[in-house]
């Protein structure tokens, strides 16, 4: 089992979903995180006093799949999270050694 | 139409009074039931009149307590950070009560009671007296205990706004204390000396200083916002300015304060005619207009200046302008009002942004930046554009005065000049000597830790914003 996290840009999380969704991936956790990477935030201006932010909104999804169709859904979520931007956010992959299902103690893969 | 109407009936009913008065001995040719008519209809006239004026200011007392809360709440409430929203609403609302309690027992008095130059006395102590009689001293169309909890809403929102400097850092019984003292030593001397009977600045009721005030320049806004910058010194920044980030936390609530504000301010200006007049809608005018220029001149110098425009300035603007009309409203036409609002809006863009950190002081929400100085220009501004085209209730043996510089009455620049003098001069001294007592009594400043946590929880143990309820 592998764990897929992809950290990407907010306004495209709806369009991943999406796309998750039509090759047959439905479960998910999403969470709203601040960030950055070599995006350089952005500056803010109260009364004349100027603030970078450089910690910007992202949204962070994370879903545990079967070892087999991790690159394919990887390759879907860059298709429908990529502006081509500085920005975009990262995947990365994990190795799961362990899905237990807390309802009924099923184990593996058929727990995800 | 209305005013011609009135006009009109007045004139009929002066009649009968007249030839009463220049010969008495025809009185009796009046056939007694006309004469009875015509008692009934004076009366009905009256009733009338106070019907219409009285609900005009009762809307007013309303509208200007809505400043105060939710208006200068949320405005406030959304300037400062996550940790300090419900502090710093509570400085607002809780003066809801306490000064309304000050007011009950002595406050009103000791600013309306009397006939003294610097001071009230103590006729209308615990309200005695104030009734549903109209006091002719003040305002003769309402009844005594309108006018009474009209001036009731102004003291309430004076010690807010100085709330402003202090925002974050303040221990709240430290503040109410503060405006426990302040409203005596600062607000109800200041009110008495500017509104009163026969009070030092008043224009109108014989004062040897003759200053213009409509609504409040130097009561309500030079007092507050001097005062504010007063504590801001004192008190000293909050810890990590001006580094670290003190940014606002929630622009929207400002935003929706900052509106209420300004529909406030129609009671706060319009409702300082005292009656549903012509000078009431004139001061509506002014006030619209005033605010209006302000809010665009605002922004234009913040775009000007380099910088984008932005929510924050326009909101900021409006309300400088909103204050530098406001002792201006009755006084003046709609288009010195554009201009005040205008001269307003970039003096207070450059105290906020320039002479606050030129200076240093940590004028949290910009009290004095925006209340002082746009007090202060209004106020010396109202003595060049008042004008007794607009407000001829200024009369010296039935003959209507000139007011200001553009009436040829260059000397009420000086005029005002005193009465800004002098309420600066008591608002500094005042504060100071307030400050030191609370300081030496209950100690003014929240301990480091306290601040750092928020004095939301620190200060009230609850907080603004709760996500996992």
């Amino acid at each position: 089992m592998k764990k897929i996290e992809a950290i990407i840009q907010p306004f495209k999380l709806d369009g991943v979903k999406e796309a998750l969704k039509s090759i047959g991936i439905d479960g998910m956790t999403i969470t709203d995180v601040r960030g950055h990477g070599r995006q350089k935030g952005h500056k803010e201006v109260y009364r004349g006093q100027e603030y970078n932010v450089d910690l910007l909104p992202k949204v962070k999804v994370e879903l545990v799949v079967a070892a087999e169709r991790a690159e394919e859904i990887v390759t879907t979520i860059i298709a429908a999270a990529r502006t081509g931007k500085i920005g975009d956010g990262k995947i990365f992959v994990y190795d799961v050694q362990q899905a237990i299902r807390i309802r009924n103690d099923d184990r593996g893969e058929s727990a995800i | 139409m209305n005013l011609q109407f009135r006009k009109g009936l007045l004139c009929l009913l002066a009649c009968p009074a007249l030839l009463a008065q220049a010969a008495p001995d025809t009185a009796a040719a009046i056939p007694a039931p006309i004469a009875a008519k015509l008692a009934a209809l004076e009366a009905a006239a009256q009733s009338a009149q106070s019907a219409g004026d009285n609900a005009w200011m009762l809307v007013s007392s309303a509208l200007v307590l809505m400043m105060t809360a939710p208006g200068l709440a949320l405005f406030y409430g959304g300037l400062v950070r996550r940790k300090n929203v419900l502090s710093t609403m509570m400085h607002s609302f809780v003066l809801m009560g306490l000064v309304t309690v000050i007011w009950a027992v002595a406050g009103y008095s000791l600013a309306f009671g009397g006939s003294a130059p610097y001071f009230g006395n103590f006729q209308f102590a615990f309200l005695n007296g104030v009734g549903t009689a109209p006091n002719a001293d003040y305002a003769a169309t309402i009844p005594h205990a309108t006018f009474m909890i009209y001036q009731l809403m102004f003291a309430i929102i004076t010690p807010a706004l100085i709330s402003g400097a202090f925002a974050e850092r303040i221990k709240f019984s430290a503040m109410l204390l503060f405006t426990v003292l302040w409203t005596l030593v600062v607000y109800f001397p200041m009110a008495h000396m500017v509104w009163g009977k026969g009070g030092l600045l008043n224009a109108f009721a014989g004062g040897s200083i003759p200053c213009l005030d409509f609504a409040g320049g130097t009561v309500v806004h030079i007092t507050s916002g001097v005062s504010a910058l007063v504590c801001a010194i004192y008190l000293g920044k909050r810890v990590g300015y001006p580094n670290a980030s003190m940014k606002p936390h929630n622009l929207v609530i400002s935003v929706i304060g900052a509106g209420l504000l300004w529909v406030g301010w129609f009671g706060f200006n319009a409702g300082s005619a005292l009656a549903a007049s012509g000078l009431a809608t004139s001061a509506f005018v002014a006030t619209h207009f005033g605010a209006a220029a302000a809010m665009l001149a605002w922004m234009a110098v913040e775009w000007l200046d380099g910088g984008k425009p932005s929510m924050l300035g326009a909101i900021s603007g409006c309300v400088a302008g909103l204050v530098a009309i406001t002792p201006a409203s009755g006084f003046v036409k709609p288009f010195p009002a554009m201009l005040i609002g205008a001269c307003a809006g970039v003096m207070c863009y450059f105290m906020v942004t320039r002479i606050k950190h030129k200076f240093g002081y940590d004028d949290a929400l910009d009290a004095f930046g925006v209340h002082g100085a746009g007090g202060t220009l209004g106020a010396i501004l109202t003595g060049v554009f008042a004008t007794s085209a607009i407000n001829d209730g200024l009369k010296v043996a039935g003959k209507v005065q000139p007011l200001g510089l553009v009436d040829g009455n260059g000397g009420q620049v000086l005029n005002q000049l005193l009465g800004v003098a002098i309420a600066w001069v008591l608002a500094i001294v005042g504060t100071l000597v307030i400050l030191k007592i609370v300081d030496v009594t209950v100690g003014l400043r929240a301990t480091p830790e306290q601040e750092s946590d928020g004095l939301d929880l620190s200060m009230h143990n609850e907080e603004g914003y709760i996500l996992e309820s």
